[in-house]
């Protein structure tokens, strides 16, 4: 583990490895609900988590620097169930990269357990880890101008659904009806760091329930 | 109390509604946003007697005007600029009693880009996650001000704040921002650490409130490939393929997947909000405060 100062007030924790980051994370999190941590934010990504706006971060550094870490809560926080239509545009796109038929995409998808490893891109657009490392896929090469809501969608070892419409350039395989971003919701985000999430197929002309 | 509300007559190149923006939520993807010159929001928040974290408007380069339905006290700070109450002129940096209907205009900056409009009251549109902000990276927030536009006022505070006229910093002719290098000044080469530190860069007219760009000499990475995606800060300083810094402001998004080779004190970047397109830049580094324990073993190169 390495902590790297950010300007005057912040610490950047650098891991190797997602499941490290995850950990960490949730670590960190503990910290501050008990009160020995005080952070503005814990922003966690894919190999580091920022703490930012934190007093004494020099002292704070040498602290992390010792910092031995558990494994990741096993049950924390209860599993959000996303029903999907697996009826994307790139889903023979995924299906070839996979080597596997196309209705297979949506089974092996469908079976893995997911976890939000971190947002970012748009407001509640979460980076969900869970499938095994063969199954990464690259982006398009060229991004789609515009993604609809609810496009649930892969890119590298990533699953993400688009909280609204936007640019993007991840590989659509399906689509669900959930709100994953509501400001006006408490909470605003359906997904946040450390929400295990699962896809559940619905079929393609029905509707979620 | 329907007409405490202010009417949009000319909205401006790009005017919006701004407070101390909604920190605390950049977990979720949300950025902090709030005025890019909060002290400037905060003062024209005082002479007209609300809380410093009433909203604003934050103009950008041309001012706007506005008719409000009530009589209130108003008053225009930041970018120096004429300000008129119903084309008569009226003072910049002070409060200005404005009655129902008249129009305040507050026209082209003399200097700077963003000048802030508080009115008695304060700017009273649905605050999304605390903050009344208008984010032009994620949306959130009402949306940029259009003529024609309605906006609630906040009922005004008992009593007046008691400040007629306040100093306020000139816009800078050359725009001096101390960083301290990191969190990834390793992904260059040293001489690329030393052109930024040492050389004239200067504000690229691509700036917005996401972030100060800038013109000059291009740094060079040491390192090739991807920096994966980490959590970006207020004034992280980015250096994008193309090799020229990129200063991040208040709306920039929450992570990053280019390199951050130092970041902006947190105090020189209301400077950097009223710095217009061909301003000089110069970084210039300044060492850590290093208490007991402090982390790292990097050195500046001066």
């Amino acid at each position: 583990m390495r902590v790297l100062p950010v300007g005057e007030d912040a610490l950047l924790v650098e891991v190797s490895t997602g499941d490290e980051a995850q950990a960490l994370h949730a670590e960190l999190l503990r910290r501050r609900a008990e009160g020995s941590l005080p952070a503005g934010e814990i922003v966690p990504a894919a190999r580091t988590v920022l703490l930012d706006g934190v007093t004494e971060p020099g002292r704070l550094a040498a602290e992390l620097a010792a910092l031995r870490l558990p494994p990741v809560p096993a049950r924390a926080a209860e599993t959000v169930e996303i029903p999907v239509r697996y009826d994307g545009p790139d889903l023979a796109d995924v299906a070839a990269h996979w080597g596997v038929p196309v209705r297979e995409v949506a089974r092996v998808h469908a079976a893995a357990e997911f976890r939000v490893a971190f947002c970012g891109f748009a407001p509640g657009f979460g980076y969900l880890t869970g499938l095994p490392s063969h199954y990464d896929v690259p982006r398009r090469p060229t991004p789609r101008t515009a993604v609809p809501a609810g496009s649930v969608a892969l890119a590298g070892p990533y699953t993400g659904v688009y909280p609204r419409s936007s640019p993007g350039g991840w590989r659509l395989i399906g689509t669900t009806d959930l709100t994953l971003w509501d400001p006006a919701r408490v909470p605003a985000a359906l997904l946040s760091p450390g929400t295990r999430v699962r896809f559940v197929p619905v079929p393609a002309t029905g509707r979620a329930a | 109390m329907t007409d405490r509300a202010l009417a949009v007559v000319r909205a401006g190149a790009l005017t919006t509604v701004q407070d101390r923006g909604r920190p605390g939520h950049a977990h979720l993807g949300v950025p902090r946003s709030g005025a890019l010159d909060g002290p400037a929001a905060a003062l024209a928040n005082r002479l007209v007697g609300n809380a410093p974290d009433a909203a604003v408007l934050e103009t950008t380069l041309d001012g706007c005007s506005v008719r409000p339905r009530s009589t209130v006290t108003m008053a225009v700070t930041g970018a120096p600029c004429p300000v008129t109450v119903d084309g008569r002129p009226a003072a910049w940096g002070a409060p200005v009693r404005v009655r129902a209907g008249s129009v305040l205009e507050a026209g082209a900056v003399v200097r700077g880009v963003r000048s802030y409009v508080a009115v008695s009251g304060g700017i009273a549109v649905e605050p999304v996650l605390g903050s009344r902000s208008t984010d032009l990276l994620s949306g959130l927030g009402p949306a940029p001000l259009t003529a024609g536009a309605v906006l609630p006022l906040g009922p005004p505070r008992e009593g007046h704040a008691g400040v007629d006229v306040a100093p306020q910093p000139a816009p800078p002719a050359e725009l001096v921002l101390r960083v301290t290098t990191g969190p990834r000044d390793d992904w260059f080469t040293p001489e690329a650490v030393r052109l930024f530190t040492s050389r004239t860069y200067h504000v690229s007219p691509a700036s917005n409130r996401i972030g100060l760009r800038t013109a000059g000499p291009a740094l060079e990475r040491v390192r090739r490939g991807e920096l994966p995606s980490e959590g970006m800060v207020l004034g992280a300083v980015q250096v994008p393929p193309d090799g020229t810094p990129v200063v991040f402001l208040a709306d920039h998004p929450t992570t990053g997947g280019y390199p951050v080779i130092a970041v902006v004190h947190r105090a020189d970047l209301p400077a950097a909000a009223q710095a217009p397109p061909g301003t000089p830049v110069r970084f210039v580094a300044v060492r850590r405060r290093r208490g007991p324990g402090a982390c790292g073993s990097r050195r500046l190169r001066t």
